[in-house]
């Protein structure tokens, strides 16, 4: 049975807006005595009027709990209230209500090499670093020998890390923070630097104080393979309020997705375009996409995907194409589809289209589809006419017969082997 | 199921809720930012360590010449080099550890603003570095001290029995200057004008306090003010066990530690406060 560790009950964190106080002491006796004479508040800033009392909730009532070995991502967009919460995990600063309690040490690595010193020598800071997180001296002394060679860094250890390339100084800051005895480990971005081998070996080592030895780990980064490779669960934060808990690839997706209009099948595209084209002046344009025999967008394997469009031409085009690029939930590209010409349109001609799209090396998991229209010229050079980014998302169900790792293998599905004679 | 946790953070905290334990938890850092306060503060330089003899001898043959000799001032029979130096080696100890505190919170924002630790610690460590170039001066200091008392022409005649008075009156100088120290770091998380005050306001404040003169040469209306200089007193004390100068009053050397103790206290319930959420306001 695990055990609770963290409970975070309806914790709030408030911030005022704009300067805090007039900076110095006497513009906010100035201040002060301008309202107990009811005059208006000389340090205001014209149309500043307001600001000055305006409350901003960085969090917002947020709770969740956290158990013993847990591994808990915590995503959401910049502001979205994440390092805060890191930080009132770490007591660096206080609640503005509600409760946090945990059992046993918080380290925090909100951003490693904090306390680095930069005239003392790698050994004096790994004490020193150590120290500042919360352990004894006996402790470091026990772990150092464990510490330097995690960091790779025994020839440099007795020089003064002012002369570190920035790589070994967060190599030797890491090293100290995973190696802390604490039963909470709180980390923000903190793999963010160091070369990729080394990113490796740090996610091995959290996954291990996890997993081995039954510690908690706290993450917070918006790359979301570390996050996928490292976490059990996770939280998604916006604008201070938690708006999902739980399994990592749902909060991904929640993450990635989080203003889009879902799982539509019938999608009115007019007011949409490509940032790219933005600027062009559109030759023609979509204006509706149908999924034709769906309500919701789930197919099945090797079930193809219909398509209902309406397009509108405000130029003669010659000929026109289509294609259709597949994305993962976390916006990276999987592969594309081509279309022959769908042949030409006239000036302010309307026209309903309708196509197949056959994704079968696809495994099961939703995908983003972007739609682009497109046009060729004798030479072979392409040029977009329209695109909207996403489109629509899918759903792909029952394609693969054992359970497919995507994480490592990828989200295409080759033909299978076959054995040869 | 209720569970009991070992930590619980809140919004607010009470008044007086300094957590002398998990202070002593924290030895090790004290200790280890001592050394690092200490190291640091010398690598790179040629005279390393020296520098804390240096800087109190240069300020004693300053004040040997001009208030020595261009002034005249009476040392009370003391020789004048004995005399200010005796005067400045206390008077460095109290100054450091009060400058050195004074920036606390803005000066360590950094560390702060990252990881958690009892924010006092840093204080402490402060007024350790200093005991220990304190140590040094007054070796120093001591060195000057047995050859005049064994040199036939000067007059030296330390109270040997008030020397045992030392661990308090260090204590003395050094709650001292943690508590106004911490005063001024609380407030300077949101004021800086305090902290320009600190660097020359620490020097007008020698001038208020007999270093560079003897306390006889205060005219006497005004010594009862003047004693109230929480200062003052420790000074004299410090110069009346090893120079056998000036006099010792029990009843002000009462006063100053009361008002050394209100000081501290209201340090410290400042520093609490502040602590928390100093971070939203640095």
């Amino acid at each position: 049975m695990s055990n609770k560790v963290i409970k975070v009950e309806n914790v709030t964190k408030q911030y005022r807006l704009g300067a805090i106080g007039g900076g110095t002491l006497r513009g906010d006796l100035q201040s002060f005595s301008a309202r107990i004479r009811g005059k208006e508040d000389p340090n205001t800033k014209i149309g500043q009027a307001n600001i000055r009392n305006e409350r901003f909730l960085a969090l917002d009532d947020v709770s969740f709990d956290v158990m013993q070995g847990d591994t808990l991502g915590i995503i959401g967009h910049n502001g979205a209230g994440k390092s805060t919460m890191l930080k009132l995990l770490s007591r660096v600063t206080a609640p503005t209500k509600g409760l946090i309690s945990h059992n046993g040490r918080i380290a925090s690595m909100l951003e490693v090499g904090t306390g680095f010193h930069p005239e003392l020598t790698g050994r004096e800071n790994v004490y020193l670093n150590g120290a500042i997180l919360g352990m004894s001296r006996d402790e470091i002394t026990s772990k150092f020998d464990e510490i330097v060679s995690f960091a790779e860094m025994e020839m440099f250890i007795d020089t003064p890390v002012k002369r570190y390339s920035s790589g070994m100084y967060v190599k030797l800051a890491f090293a100290v923070a995973a190696h802390l005895d604490s039963e909470i480990l709180v980390m923000d971005e903190v793999l963010a630097v160091g070369d990729m081998k080394f990113q490796q070996k740090c996610l091995g080592k959290m996954g291990d104080v996890a997993d081995k030895e039954g510690r908690t780990v706290l993450y917070v980064s918006h790359n979301m393979n570390t996050i996928r490779q490292l976490c059990n669960r996770c939280i998604v934060l916006d604008h201070g309020k938690k708006v999902f808990d739980g399994d990592v690839e749902q909060a991904i997706s929640v993450y990635s997705k989080a203003d889009l209009n879902l799982l539509e099948t019938d999608i009115d595209l007019s007011q949409k375009r490509m940032k790219h084209l933005e600027s062009v002046k559109a030759k023609a344009k979509m204006m509706r996409i149908r999924l034709l025999g769906k309500d919701v967008p789930t197919y099945n394997a090797d079930e193809p995907i219909d398509l209902e469009l309406t397009l509108v031409s405000y130029a003669n085009i010659d000929n026109y194409y289509m294609r259709i690029e597949v994305l993962g939930m976390d916006d990276v590209s999987i592969g594309a589809a081509v279309s022959e010409s769908f042949g030409s349109m006239e000036e302010g001609e309307e026209k309903i289209i309708k196509f197949r799209f056959s994704p079968h090396e696809l495994v099961d998991g939703k995908y983003k589809a972007v739609l682009l229209m497109f046009e060729m010229n004798e030479f072979g050079n392409h040029r977009d006419l329209d695109g909207i980014f996403p489109c629509f998302i899918f759903e792909v169900q029952n394609r693969t017969f054992i359970e497919w790792r995507a994480r490592r293998w990828g989200s295409i599905r080759f033909d299978d082997l076959k054995l040869l004679d | 199921m209720e569970q009991k946790f070992t930590t619980v953070i809140k919004p607010k905290r009470g008044l007086f809720e300094l957590n002398i334990k998990e202070v002593f938890k924290y030895k090790d850092l004290i200790l280890l930012f001592t050394k690092r306060n200490i190291t640091s503060v010398y690598k790179q330089t040629v005279l390393g360590p020296a520098w804390v003899i240096i800087q109190p001898l240069l300020t004693t043959v300053v004040f040997t010449i001009v208030f020595g000799n261009i002034a005249g001032l009476d040392t009370n029979g003391i020789p004048p080099f004995l005399f200010y130096l005796c005067g400045s080696v206390a008077w460095s100890y109290f100054s450091t550890c009060f400058t050195g505190t004074a920036n606390t919170f803005v000066s360590n924002a950094a560390i702060f603003g990252k990881v958690y630790f009892p924010r006092i610690v840093t204080p402490i460590s402060v007024v350790l570095t200093n005991l220990i170039s304190f140590a040094i001066q007054f070796t120093f200091f001591v060195g000057f001290l047995i050859f005049y008392i064994i040199s036939p022409t000067a007059k030296v005649a330390p109270n040997y029995a008030f020397m045992l008075l030392l661990p308090v009156i260090l204590l003395h100088m050094a709650l001292l200057g943690l508590g106004f120290g911490v005063i001024v770091s609380s407030v300077t998380t949101k004021y800086r004008d305090l902290s320009m005050l600190v660097s020359f306001g620490v020097q007008l404040w020698m001038y208020a306090t007999p270093i560079a003169y003897s306390l006889a040469e205060v005219p006497e209306k005004w010594q009862n003010i003047y004693m109230l200089n929480p200062v003052t007193p420790v000074i004299e004390a410090f110069r009346y066990a090893f120079l056998g100068a000036g006099t010792f009053s029990i009843k002000y050397y009462i006063i100053s530690w009361a008002s050394t103790l209100v000081v501290l206290l209201v340090g410290i319930l400042l520093f609490n406060r502040v602590e928390k959420t100093f971070m939203d306001t640095v």
